[in-house]
């Protein structure tokens, strides 16, 4: 697998089969998927882009009344996240099962919920983290108070890759499908639910000054069970999309 | 693969045209019950039934509000054990059962809203609240139009029906979730308004009770009946290039070569 | 009559409450019947079009 994902970049020929270790099988996944994003960089600022223009958008749309955007900061920049991952989301699977990689998956002798796993966090890797490292500019754009920052940037790290892994299971499902803009979307927000208000809740306890730890116990307990679970009804999904 | 656990029976109807003539004949029956019963409960609700000593004639909306929220729940619990089935047995049958479920259950989910809705507005004040209950049905909407969007999104139904099953099944056990979740952020959120009481079932008139029990019969007769109408043309669709299905249709005699799959 | 058609003053609720429980279980009811005959048009014209090709050309290799 790993000289197989090296003669990928490369475009060399492969010589002889080589039997992985699963280590080694997801790090050349992971930097396959680095190398390919890296390929593709100017379209990683897309999403970026889309998140400061609906943030510059909303003191034009409510007037600048920093009062206002005190309150509504922390919720509108959880709402902005969100958005600009969906797009991203829905293609997680799409190239790959177009190209015929999805079915060398099926083949390979690692478990396949590994490896959807290991395509989890490369997407979260390079989608997701640039939104959280520019957190601080578009608070400033909305008057986030200081205070709440760090429990925003907290609650962003336990959320987001809970919204990927649930993402990453029906991005799977639609992968077989045709495209639909927003189908990606109306399924995600059942989901997204629970995730959005337990985030909501911890920025909010932190703006007003209680206490935040509880609802950030809650993401964090259900991260840690959708890391188990979420590549496992992954690897279901992906199998149906596979076969014809 | 001995399948004797099974009766008979359950073989039999699982074949596609065997079912198709089972439902055709059980389908009628099913409707007229299903609308005698609803006469009679409806009858029961709006005509016998008094008033409410504190809602007054508001609270009648209660006989089909009710039991369109069951049967809301009902028709998704419906899908996904026939999803599961669909998933874990690739049931052809059960495939189509399930995909066929989601229409009529986002219909009694919208009907749910709406009558909700109009009832809240006289009672609360307010067409709209984002309590536990009310998010809940909201979001089992979405799953259900979900569900319905998946499927339809596939050229290969029967990979679209098992793809719809397995985020059925999913959403499933997201129901509870947001439900308790609604129910933790309106507690933070404190001051929502005045809270509709809803006494427990033991303590609503009897004169209210039956036509509401009746009226819960008749929207589960009618539900079966849907059912069994959309899967029998679900059935059609999926087998269309079947022998029975042209015997049924071109109206030519079924060829005698054994049994139709 | 009119008394009970008023419903104590709730009846711009009651009765469009009601009018949407059987508006929409009727579409739910007949949009089936639609589908089905679109279906059975179709079929009936596959049907159609195979059995005249057929007896054109009887030794012809039929795929269903």
């Amino acid at each position: 697998m790993a000289s197989t994902a090296q003669s990928i970049i490369d475009g060399t020929s492969v010589t002889r089969v080589e039997r992985a270790s699963t280590l080694g099988a997801c790090g050349a996944l992971l930097h396959r998927d680095f190398v390919l994003a890296w390929r593709r960089r100017g379209e990683l600022f897309l999403p970026l882009l889309y998140a400061v223009i609906v943030a510059a958008l909303f003191p034009f749309a409510l007037g600048p009344d920093p009062e206002l955007l005190v309150r509504i900061a922390g919720g509108v920049l959880l709402v902005i996240v969100i958005l600009a991952m969906l797009p991203a989301l829905e293609s997680m699977f799409r190239a790959d099962l177009e190209d015929g990689t999805l079915e060398q998956w099926l083949l390979a002798p690692q478990p396949l919920a590994l490896l959807a796993l290991t395509r989890v966090i490369a997407h979260w890797l390079t989608t997701v983290l640039p939104l959280i490292i520019v957190m601080p500019l578009l608070g400033a754009l909305l008057n986030l108070p200081v205070k709440v920052l760090p429990v925003l940037i907290v609650a962003l790290l336990l959320a987001t890759p809970l919204l990927v892994l649930l993402g990453s299971v029906l991005s799977a499902l639609a992968a077989g499908a045709r495209r639909s803009g927003i189908l990606m979307a109306l399924m995600l927000l059942p989901l997204a639910v629970p995730v959005v208000i337990f985030a909501a809740g911890a920025i909010a306890a932190a703006q007003s000054g209680m206490p935040f730890i509880a609802p950030l116990t809650w993401l964090a307990a259900a991260l840690i069970l959708a890391i188990v679970l979420a590549p496992l009804a992954c690897a279901a999904a992906l199998k149906i999309a596979v076969e014809s | 693969m001995s399948r004797s656990y099974l009766p008979h029976w359950v073989h039999w109807l699982g074949s596609p045209p065997n079912f198709y003539r089972f439902a055709g004949a059980l389908r009628p029956w099913l409707m007229a019950v299903a609308l005698v019963s609803a006469v009679i409960g409806l009858y029961g609700g709006l005509l016998l039934a008094p008033p409410d000593y504190q809602q007054g004639d508001a609270y009648r909306i209660i006989f089909i509000h009710v039991p369109s929220a069951w049967m809301s729940l009902f028709i998704y619990a419906t899908m996904a054990v026939a999803g599961l089935v669909a998933l874990v047995w690739r049931v052809k049958l059960a495939e189509v059962i399930a995909m066929e479920c989601a229409p009529t259950g986002a219909a009694f989910t919208f009907i749910t809203l709406v009558t909700g809705s109009l009832w809240g507005k006289p009672m609360w004040g307010t067409w709209w609240t984002w309590d536990a209950r009310l998010t809940s049905e909201l979001v089992l909407l979405f799953l259900y139009f979900g569900v319905i969007g998946l499927y339809n999104a596939f050229e290969d139904r029967r990979r679209g029906a098992r793809a719809a099953s397995l985020l059925a099944l999913v959403g499933i056990v997201n129901l509870p979730i947001v439900h308790y979740s609604v129910q933790w952020w309106n507690t933070l959120h404190q001051g929502t308004t005045v809270n509709f009481l809803d006494p427990a079932r033991s303590s609503i008139a009897p004169s209210m009770l039956w036509p509401l029990l009746v009226m819960a019969l008749a929207t589960h007769l009618y539900f079966f009946a849907s059912l069994l109408g959309r899967t029998r043309t679900g059935l059609l669709s999926l087998e269309s290039g079947k022998q029975w299905v042209r015997a049924l249709v071109g109206g030519q005699p079924a060829q005698t070569t054994g049994a139709p799959t | 009559m009119a008394h009970w058609l008023a419903m104590g003053g709730y009846a711009i609720y009651v009765w469009p409450a009601y009018a949407v429980f059987v508006i929409v279980l009727a579409w739910d009811w007949f949009a089936p019947a639609l589908r089905r005959r679109r279906l059975t048009r179709e079929l009936r014209g596959r049907l159609a079009r195979e059995h005249t090709r057929n007896t054109r050309a009887p030794h012809a290799e039929v795929s269903t």
